[in-house]
């Protein structure tokens, strides 16, 4: 894999020596992120959010495996094994604060790691499987987030699994006994507390494998750069360590000093008060959200509410959400224009900034009052949603017109066309 | 045949948005009198506010003044321990004093003949309920429960700026209310307190009168300083860990910057001979 020109492992101490002939993983890492893979030189910051995602998952293990050293998986004792843990075990406050922001940070850098993609067309050929790889485990930090959520049992902890359970009830016919089969029961309780932590410990270590077949994907066309152009040769490439190693290092530093901002100085900015509630079964919170990180497809959620064509509403809501992210599963077959960067796509440019306008307000729209308006305007920008990814995409790359791609990578380096590295009105240093 | 595909399933999903955009009530709905006259928590300054916030101890001592003789007849605080009291400048014997006096006892058992009983607290228990259990507090007042206390500060909006402004923001209910809204009458039982979310409030005014209270430290207890001391009582009671938090909070990030500037200049260093 990776270009023929990578500089090859070459151990000078015997014991490496020794070491690259009976296990040769010091080679495997200096060609996976050492100088022995070539990396195009014109790499801006966001290409930084891949190890950043890499370093907010090690942070939630090691977190995570603690704070289950402390605490008690029952119904009963859940809530307030939580609370010692906060009070009582030594530092306990800060792994809980570090364990809860850093699920919102893993989903931030992750993220902007996935708009990152879709401006720069990284899931197009050759990168198909490294995009699919990446929805799956985008799909399994879904699930342990939610199944996480749920440990604390807190008000919104409870509601909420009620809720996202609640889903599977939609399903005609089986729905019911599917819903029962799921939960150990007809309503959250310790059967379902157990599983989800049971779940919860696993899916994390499922994510690293799949994370290793991303990067290993990744690894054989190689990274995509924001000309989305190929590399032609040695002169467009730049080994990974020392270049990229120390461009990542900086940005996990600024990535670490906006973590320890919520952290320390506002840990609960990010949660829902509710959720410092003991889950209580016979009392409905007001006003029922997720996690801020779920808002805008619980928005495409709620946005349907017209039985249509004998399909009920609730099944609609359902079939959206997940119909929402599953189809970023088909992104590059849709997408068949052969030009990458949307630095070079005017038409596919709008469209995407327009996007991103809409996750946000669908966001802003999945935590507001479900009034008339709020309903309305969560079903135009849930349209907009689908009507970009199934109807506008086709469309734009079948009849486009794109601008003319620079030669090569070092071409438009040289150049001193930085501008046209970055995306409008962000230049990289 | 995929982007055909794709077309399709797109417009499929736009017609169901479409139908339930034309299905569903677009009539504005009615106003209720809580969203019109409710307010938002009142602007006080706590000395723990900011990132270099801090507790007051003599005004924590205080609130805790203000929690036993008023909101502990009520409130339980089942997360909080007497032992905890030491965070807030008691010494050990003092600890010990308040638990002993503690007016509510912890269940035990009588260790002759292990029938139901109770003993005096000791520093190790947590604060004693007031009630035996749910049925019980509800039954004691006219249905309500009164929240415990552990978390309050954490667990509403605003935190201890709205338990001041519940506090003290007990009034009668405004003629033009009734007069806009002539449902939405205060019922028998319940207060009017405008910052509570549906306007009606369970607890009576629990603080009436300016020397409810007579502070050990000699402090003039009026009834906004007595609001002001068991808020802040109540942040300590949620989040014990908060001036901690803030002090490891300084050091990390100090720290945290140094180091990147330190990447920076490496970062820097090892690119200056390439163009990128």
């Amino acid at each position: 894999m990776s270009f023929p020109w990578a500089e090859n492992y070459a151990p000078k101490h015997p014991f490496m020596k020794w070491m690259d002939e009976k296990l040769p993983l010091p080679r495997l890492v200096y060609n996976a992120v050492g100088a022995g893979y070539p990396v195009p030189r014109n790499l801006n910051y966001f290409w930084n959010f891949g190890v950043l995602a890499g370093v907010a998952l090690t942070i939630q293990i090691i977190t995570g495996i603690v704070l289950a050293m402390h605490y008690n998986t029952s119904a009963d004792g859940a809530f307030m094994s939580v609370e010692s843990i906060m009070r009582d075990v030594n530092g306990g406050w800060l792994l809980r604060y570090v364990h809860a922001t850093g699920a919102s940070m893993f989903f931030i850098v992750v993220y902007i790691h996935i708009f990152r993609g879709l401006y720069y067309g990284s899931y197009k050929a050759p990168r198909e499987m490294v995009w699919l790889l990446g929805v799956v485990i985008f799909l399994l930090m879904m699930a342990t987030a939610f199944m996480g959520y749920v440990l604390p049992w807190g008000q919104m902890s409870f509601w909420g699994a009620q809720v996202i359970t609640g889903f599977f009830s939609a399903i005609p016919i089986v729905g019911d006994p599917i819903h029962t089969w799921l939960l150990g029961g007809f309503a959250p309780d310790n059967a379902a507390l157990n599983r989800f932590f049971s779940l919860h410990y696993l899916l994390p270590f499922v994510i690293a494998g799949v994370i290793i077949l991303h990067i290993w994907a990744l690894h054989i066309p190689g990274s995509n750069n924001p000309t989305g152009v190929d590399v032609k040769g040695p002169q467009d490439t730049v080994p990974f360590h020392p270049y990229y190693t120390a461009k990542d290092g900086m940005g996990l530093g600024v990535f670490l000093i906006i973590f320890a901002l919520f952290v320390f100085f506002a840990p609960n900015a990010l949660g829902h008060p509710d959720n410092y509630i003991q889950a209580n079964p016979l009392s409905t919170p007001a006003h029922i959200v997720p996690e801020w990180y779920f808002l805008p497809f619980y928005a495409i959620l709620k946005s349907f509410t017209g039985n249509f064509l004998g399909i009920a509403a609730k099944l609609w809501g359902v079939m959206a959400m997940f119909g929402s992210i599953l189809l970023l599963f088909f992104l590059p077959w849709i997408d068949s224009s052969p030009v990458r960067s949307a630095n070079y796509r005017p038409a596919y440019r709008i469209a995407f900034f327009v996007l991103v306008l809409d996750v946000v307000a669908l966001g802003y729209l999945g935590q507001a009052e479900p009034t008339a308006g709020v309903v309305m305007f969560s079903q135009l920008c849930a349209g907009y949603y689908f009507a970009h990814f199934l109807i506008i995409l086709p469309i734009i790359s079948a009849i486009e017109k794109t601008l003319p791609l620079p030669n090569s990578i070092s071409e438009s380096v040289l150049h001193g066309e930085a501008a046209e590295a970055a995306p409008i009105g962000m230049h990289s240093a | 045949m995929t982007r055909f595909l794709s077309i399709l399933v797109g417009l499929g999903f736009l017609a169901a948005l479409a139908w339930g955009f034309i299905t569903s009530p677009h009539d504005a709905s009615v106003e209720t009198a809580a969203e019109v006259y409710h307010l938002q928590p009142k602007e006080v300054h706590f000395s723990f506010d900011g990132p270099f916030g801090k507790y007051d101890n003599e005004q924590l001592q205080r609130g805790f003044q203000v929690y036993k003789e008023v909101c502990s007849a009520c409130h339980s605080m089942k997360l909080v321990a007497f032992r905890d009291l030491e965070g807030i400048g008691f010494s050990k014997p003092e600890v010990k004093a308040i638990a002993k006096q503690w007016p509510v006892e912890v269940p035990s058992i009588n260790p002759d003949t292990g029938e139901a009983a109770t003993r005096k607290a000791l520093p190790s228990d947590y604060f004693p309920s007031p009630y035996a259990n749910e049925v019980a507090a509800r039954a004691a007042n006219n249905n309500a429960l009164p929240p415990d206390m552990s978390l309050l500060a954490k667990a509403r909006e605003g935190g201890s700026h709205y338990i001041y402004s519940i506090v003290t923001g007990f009034q009668n209910q405004p003629a033009d209310l009734i007069k806009r809204f002539p449902d939405s009458k205060t019922p028998t039982g319940l207060h009017y307190n405008p910052y509570f979310a549906n306007l009606n409030i369970g607890m009576p005014p629990p603080l009436v009168a300016d020397g409810q209270v007579t502070y050990a430290d000699g402090k003039p207890a009026t009834v906004d300083q007595m609001a002001q001391d068991v808020s802040a009582f109540l942040m300590w009671a949620a989040e014990p860990k908060l001036e901690n938090r803030h002090r490891w909070g300084f050091v990390v990030v100090i720290y945290l910057l140094i180091a990147t500037g330190l990447a920076y200049a490496a970062y820097r260093n090892i690119w200056r001979d390439q163009k990128h």
